[in-house]
């Protein structure tokens, strides 16, 4: 399958200080990804280099075979990159539909196809971004997202501060994501059951450095091993 | 299979959304109110078209710092420019068409905000304050030295403007045509800003005031739109002074000057900013609350009109329109049960 997003020898972090150290990832076209890793290791960092909110010391950061070096942030995104952010940063004093329409661009995701996977957003197309819960405020962001049709999906923690009823929900919904269209996904998750349900794949992170690439199965069949890599009981 | 657009206009809420832009039963009130002063107030015409002027010069400042989030302290700078297009051309007797006129002024302050905005946005927060500070000094300055053009320090006087559409003179002792002229220039700037304001671009200056980083994810150019904002406040801030400079047939320094910036933004915080008619109650308020104060305490008017903007500071950050805003809500909560 061909490349659409790789790393290679990536070191990166915020000014002089290097959070990252020596990444090599690449994700396929249409491949799915679970990133998993203790609090602190560098996982929010990865998808932040990716965007280009940090500073890039070492290696080389590719879309589509072409680098995203001093490529701007909203360049990026035109090319393809979806980002999720884990505070979802949705825009409070603009109502959902204009939340919804304020970066979105024509391609497989529309309206339709957003509502279909978040019905929930249809009801509440009139609502201001600070009128919805915390599970609404994360379907509009992800519909953001997907509105602006990435590429490549970056998915920061989707699930954090939500109920349990509702990550299950949210689950689910991602899991359907991953069937649809060419989109990469990569989800970066403190939720390891969430993680290792979503992909077939899963890297875990420690310390700035990949410590496991492979499959997710491999994982969940092994607690031991899981816990000794990110670190839990 | 593609599925087809959704139109968006059919669903319920989208269309309780587009009633949100839609023109509001109170919108006709100031316009009604501004017509009705022109028949019962035959004699204060005059100080009716300088708050007129006000409320557009704190307009281009609203699209700016209450919409797009970009703080200045350097809008005088466009009504200055705008005033002394008109001023120049006409004393040299180049141009004197008014409406025509009004468009170059628009032209040329748009030129200057582009100019100065492709610089001064590439910085923010007190580093772009400051500068949008510099740049009204230099203008200013530049507008002293250049005596030949500018008239210096005395200004330009007795302006020749010709007589609107060819027909109504501009008297300044009976200001009827300046009321009614500056009224119709304050319209068209403020159907142009309504429309922006509630069009996608304006949508996306929300989104750059209230998430920067956000608007560059989801791949908007923010730089770009910022500093197009800031020439288009700038091109009707210039339409501002350019009016004044009709109206009044007179331009000096004091366009460009520090105190019309400050009183300008002044009256935006009393009024309340990103609100689109904050600019019009903080500029009857401003110039009404000076009228008098300065009629019952001639030597010591601006003490009450600081306390006032003490206490709004404190208590009413959202200005006038944020109080009447919070009352409202507070009686449609009462009434529902």
């Amino acid at each position: 399958m061909a490349e659409t997003l790789s790393l290679r020898h990536v070191s990166a972090g915020y000014g002089e200080t290097v959070v990252l150290e020596d990444i090599d990832l690449v994700l396929a076209h249409g491949e799915s990804l679970s990133v998993i890793g203790r609090n602190g290791v560098g996982k929010t960092t990865l998808l932040a280099t990716v965007m280009g909110h940090t500073t890039l010391h070492r290696g080389e950061v590719t879309l589509g075979g072409a680098s995203l070096e001093r490529v701007p942030i909203f360049r990026r995104a035109r090319r393809g990159l979806g980002w999720v952010p884990q505070e979802r940063e949705i825009f409070p004093s603009l109502s959902v539909r204009e939340n919804l329409t304020i970066g979105a661009r024509p391609g497989h995701w529309t309206p339709e196809r957003v509502f279909e996977l978040f019905p929930n957003l249809a009801a509440r197309l009139s609502s201001m971004g600070n009128q919805l819960s915390g599970g609404e405020q994360q379907m509009l962001s992800i519909a953001r997202a997907l509105l602006t049709n990435p590429s490549v999906l970056l998915m920061d923690e989707p699930t954090e501060g939500l109920a349990p009823v509702l990550v299950e929900a949210l689950a689910a919904m991602l899991r359907r994501l991953r069937g649809e269209g060419a989109l990469s996904i990569v989800l970066v998750e403190q939720n390891s059951r969430v993680a290792l349900a979503f992909s077939s794949r899963t890297v875990v992170m420690d310390k700035g450095r990949i410590v496991y690439d492979g499959p997710s199965a491999a994982l969940s069949a092994d607690p031991d091993r899981l816990a000794a890599l990110i670190g839990v009981a | 299979m593609t599925p087809a657009p959704v139109d968006w206009s059919e669903h319920p809420a989208a269309a309780a959304m587009a009633r949100r832009h839609r023109l509001r039963a109170w919108e006709p009130i100031p316009w009604v109110a501004a017509l009705a002063f022109y028949f019962l107030f035959p004699k204060y015409l005059g100080f009716g078209t300088e708050l007129l002027i006000t409320v557009l010069f704190a307009i281009s400042l609203d699209l700016v710092l209450g919409y797009a989030g970009i703080v200045t302290l350097g809008q005088a700078a466009f009504f200055g420019a705008g005033a002394y297009t008109v001023g120049m051309l006409a004393k040299r007797g180049i141009w004197n068409e008014p409406i025509t006129g009004l468009i170059l002024a628009a032209l040329v302050a748009a030129a200057v905000g582009l100019g100065s905005g492709l610089v001064l946005l590439r910085t923010q927060g007190l580093t772009l304050l400051m500068l949008t500070l510099c740049t009204m000094a230099l203008l200013e300055e530049a507008a002293n030295l250049a005596h030949d053009y500018t008239g210096g320090f005395d200004g330009l006087d007795s302006l020749p403007i010709a007589p609107l559409l060819g027909r109504f003179e501009f008297n300044p002792l009976y200001p009827t045509t300046q009321y009614l002229y500056v009224l119709a220039v304050l319209f068209v700037c403020f159907v142009f800003v309504r429309t922006l304001i509630y069009s996608p671009f304006g949508q996306s200056l929300t989104g750059i005031r209230e998430n920067t980083l956000r608007m560059h994810a989801v791949g908007a150019p923010v730089r770009r739109r910022l500093v197009l904002c800031y020439a288009l406040s700038a091109a009707i801030a210039g339409v501002a002074g350019g009016v004044w400079a009709q109206a009044n047939a007179y331009v000096n320094l004091g366009t460009l000057g520090l105190d019309r910036a400050a009183t300008v933004l002044i009256i935006l915080v009393l009024g309340g900013y990103g609100r689109l008619y904050g600019a019009f109650v903080g500029a009857v308020a401003y110039m009404a609350l000076s009228h008098f104060l300065s009629k019952i305490y001639p030597t010591a008017w601006q003490l009450g009109l600081g306390l006032l903007l003490v206490v709004i500071a404190l208590f009413a950050r959202n200005g006038i329109l944020g109080i009447a805003e919070a009352a409202a809500h507070r009686l449609r909560t009462r009434a529902t049960p």
